[in-house]
């Protein structure tokens, strides 16, 4: 394999597993805030044990996202070392307040995993809040970081050097809002769904247990808001792509013929080689209107630029539509979750409900795993959108595969082991509960 | 600005150094512990560590954003010529971090509770020595701006007996300060004389580490040895650190442990600064061109004082936080277990 393309997986590999962590770790705390809260005003123990469960979840969640956070921060420089001493100076402000507020977050989550019994309740519940709202603060820092790499903005490019440098314009960047808010409101989606489908699958074993109740309509509340919200994001998103990068958009689409009033294709396999993309429906006139609301629109097609510049398109194309389809799902259980809330409360504790949430359960994390692909891919062979290459800022240590093969490994065994690990929890969790089962039966 | 910049940079290292340093010191000390006290030392020192290790560990990434963000270029050449010791450092700062949360957190617990102890144990020695191999491999002089071959390029920088011995130097330190901040941690009457015994004992395997040093920089010609013997600086420090001694001895005897902690505390920054008194203002010290220090590779000055602005700001948030912390854990007090 050669250097760049291992050192891409790489990246690719430590961004998509730090993902899952860092999502969980910043949006798990506010389920937990909410558990936590009920308890307090109406001192229900089945909330105190909800709330010490779910931080657990947190604790071991987080220590793998902190030490998978600082891998990549060593990352960056040790692939990417083009690019970092370039970027350092412009980007680097971000970071410095995201490494402020992740330094909060560590501090607040001590605070809240050991302050039972120590701290007054409710600085004890404030700094579990202070735990979820330091986590996004910090999640949005990195995502202005990786939005000014789609849209570079903040110095002038002269003869392969950055000056006139502007930090506040490079971080406030034309895509902050749209990525930021996008990735936000997809961590709780996909964390919140992740939650719910979990413990829904243990009320499918045990019926009207009252924890995993209560835990489930907690998640499915705040996951169902993030799913109806998040396609109106994703719209946002698309239309901003389609005026900054519309070569992104045009491989997000399999779009290869430069048109006005272009279709829409769903599915779909986009092939370089005969440059059209095979087997896909399409809905006239849609893909104009979506990307500028306009029917009519011209949408440029990957036909209009140079083959160099395609990011891989099948990947992208095909990432994409598995994103939409996970987001469409969620959105549309969302919808039913609050129908059947308002109108139908039984039904929620339906064994279809409960299978339904089921399968919701890792839909979530596959629309982000799948959104990052589109993003990252999507903007090759750019590290920095039309400034710079990923093959000018690849290292130029050999053997990048070895690099691949020891994350790929560490990342295995530490997903298998917070499986596991999760596994137990349950299981302990379960033996309690069969004996407060018999208190506490409704 | 630039000196804000620097001063924030060279005290998150001594503060990683000091409090991260310590949770190292404290998985050195657990790999060192044999027999009986195995299990009580265990238990002291997850009570101490657990709720704090987390923050001690953002010095870390401080320093690194401070050093990617302000100095880009010494950022940049560090992450190629040492390459393979910061990738095994990685490995084993998510094998530590890891292995202590399940351990504490597994809800069942089996015989992999030994499993996670002997990773914890382990990587926390792996991590201290490259870290101490990174810090005399910069300033080792074996970089090279254009070298030849891979050795030169990605072996020889590191793979020396002097970065070898900053190494096995650091590690002791920690080892050492872990020891004497364990003994506030603990109310085990029967743990107290061997942790006391331990502290003792560190101190003296942390002296000769460090002569160690010199006497790798004489065999490797660095002129580590010779720089620092006519620095005056690097001369007071270490007659500060070496006054200490005693008085560190004295404090632990007489149980005070906070005065125990402050001088440990001091101590590590009197090495740390007679160390680095030699190299100021360099970090990078290359053999074939001029070394890259904090003014010639600083990033353009608009950078500078946005980052010392948010540095500034951010230890106002941090620092209130930070102390609130270690009172609610820290105090004397405390000693229920988790």
């Amino acid at each position: 394999m050669d250097n760049l393309l291992a050192a891409r997986f790489t990246m690719g590999l430590s961004l998509a597993f730090h993902i899952i962590f860092a999502c969980i770790g910043m949006t798990m705390p506010f389920l937990m805030v909410v558990s936590h809260w009920m308890y307090l005003k109406r001192k229900d123990e089945t909330y105190l044990r909800l709330t010490k469960t779910w931080s657990k979840g947190v604790a071991i969640f987080f220590a793998i996202g902190a030490v998978s956070g600082t891998a990549l921060s060593f990352e960056l420089g040790l692939l990417w070392p083009g690019f970092m001493k370039h970027a350092g100076a412009i980007i680097g402000m971000p970071f410095s307040w995201e490494g402020t507020a992740f330094f909060i977050e560590a501090i607040c989550l001590g605070l809240f995993l050991y302050g039972w019994n120590k701290l007054n309740p409710y600085v004890h519940w404030a700094a579990g809040l202070m735990v979820g709202v330091s986590g996004v603060l910090s999640g949005v820092f990195v995502i202005t970081a990786n939005a000014w790499m789609n849209s570079p903005a903040g110095f002038d490019w002269v003869n392969g050097q950055a000056i006139n440098i502007d930090p506040w314009k490079a971080m406030f960047n034309d895509a902050w809002i749209s990525q930021s808010s996008h990735m936000i409101i997809g961590a709780f989606e996909a964390t919140a769904f992740a939650v719910a489908g979990l413990h829904a699958i243990l009320l499918l074993k045990r019926k009207n247990n009252l924890l995993h109740k209560r835990a489930m309509i907690i998640a499915l509340a705040i996951g169902s808001v993030a799913a109806v919200l998040q396609p109106l994001s994703g719209d946002f998103s698309a239309k901003d792509v389609a005026k900054r990068q519309p070569i992104k958009l045009a491989a997000m689409e399999g779009q290869f013929e430069t048109e006005k009033g272009a279709g829409l294709t769903i599915g779909g396999i986009p092939n370089e080689e005969k440059r059209i993309t095979e087997y896909g429906i399409k809905i006239p006139k849609a893909l104009s209107f979506l990307a500028y609301g306009n029917f009519e629109a011209e949408v440029k097609g990957l036909n209009d630029f140079p083959k160099e510049e395609w990011p891989p398109v099948a990947t992208t194309h095909i990432a994409f539509q598995i994103m939409v389809a996970s987001g469409t799902f969620l959105a549309a259980a969302g919808i039913l979750f609050w129908i059947l809330w308002l109108k139908k409360k039984e039904w929620l504790l339906h064994r279809k409900f409960l299978i339904l949430a089921a399968v919701s359960a890792p839909l979530g994390f596959i629309a982000l795993e799948a959104g990052w692909m589109v993003t990252e891919v999507g903007r090759q062979p750019w590290i920095i959108y039309k400034i710079l290459t990923t093959a000018e800022s690849v290292t130029p240590v050999p053997g990048q595969v070895f690099h691949l093969l020891i994350f790929i490994i560490s990342y295995l065994i530490l997903s298998f082991v917070a499986v596991w690990l999760m596994r137990r929890q349950i299981k302990a969790l379960d033996e309690n509960i069969t004996e407060e089962q018999l208190k506490t039966a409704e | 600005m630039l000196y804000v910049v620097i001063i924030f940079l060279l005290a998150s290292v001594y503060l990683y150094c000091l409090l991260g340093g310590a949770d190292f010191g404290a998985g050195i000390i657990e790999l060192f512990t044999r027999g009986k006290n195995k299990k009580l030392t265990r238990a002291v020192i997850t009570k101490a560590i657990a709720p704090i290790w987390e923050a001690n560990h953002m010095w870390l990434i401080i320093t690194i954003v401070i050093l990617f963000n302000a100095f880009p270029a010494i950022y940049a050449q560090i992450s190629i010529t040492l390459y393979i010791p910061l990738i095994l450092l990685l490995v084993g700062i998510i094998l530590r971090g890891t292995a202590f949360t399940f351990r504490h957190y597994d809800a069942i617990k089996d015989n992999s509770q030994e499993v996670y102890s002997r990773i914890f144990a382990v990587s926390s020695f792996i991590v201290s020595f490259f870290l101490g191999m990174l810090i005399g491999a910069v300033v080792s002089g074996k970089m090279m701006m254009h070298p030849t071959g891979f050795w030169e390029s990605y072996l020889n920088p590191w793979l020396n007996l002097f970065s070898i011995s900053t190494g096995l130097f650091i590690t002791t330190i920690f080892a050492f300060t872990a020891s004497v901040f364990l003994i506030g941690d603990n109310s085990d009457e029967i743990l107290m004389p061997e942790l006391i015994r331990k502290s003792k004992i560190n101190s003296l395997i942390m002296v000769t580490a460090g002569a160690f040093v010199f006497l790798a920089s004489i065999i490797e010609g660095i002129g580590f040895d010779r720089s620092f013997i006519s620095n005056p600086f690097s001369l007071t420090f270490i007659a500060l650190a070496t006054i200490a001694l005693p008085l560190l001895w004295k404090a632990i005897e007489t149980r005070k442990i906070w005065q125990a902690r402050i001088i440990a505390g001091a101590q590590l920054l009197f090495i740390i600064s007679a160390f680095y008194s030699v190299y100021f203002p360099k970090i990078v010290i290359f053999k074939d061109a001029e070394s890259l220090t904090l003014f010639n590779s600083a990033a353009p000055a608009v950078t500078i004082n946005l980052l010392a602005w948010a540095l500034l700001i951010g230890s106002l948030l941090i620092f209130p936080a930070l102390f609130y912390l270690l009172r609610v854990f820290k105090r004397k007090e405390n000693n229920d277990p988790l």
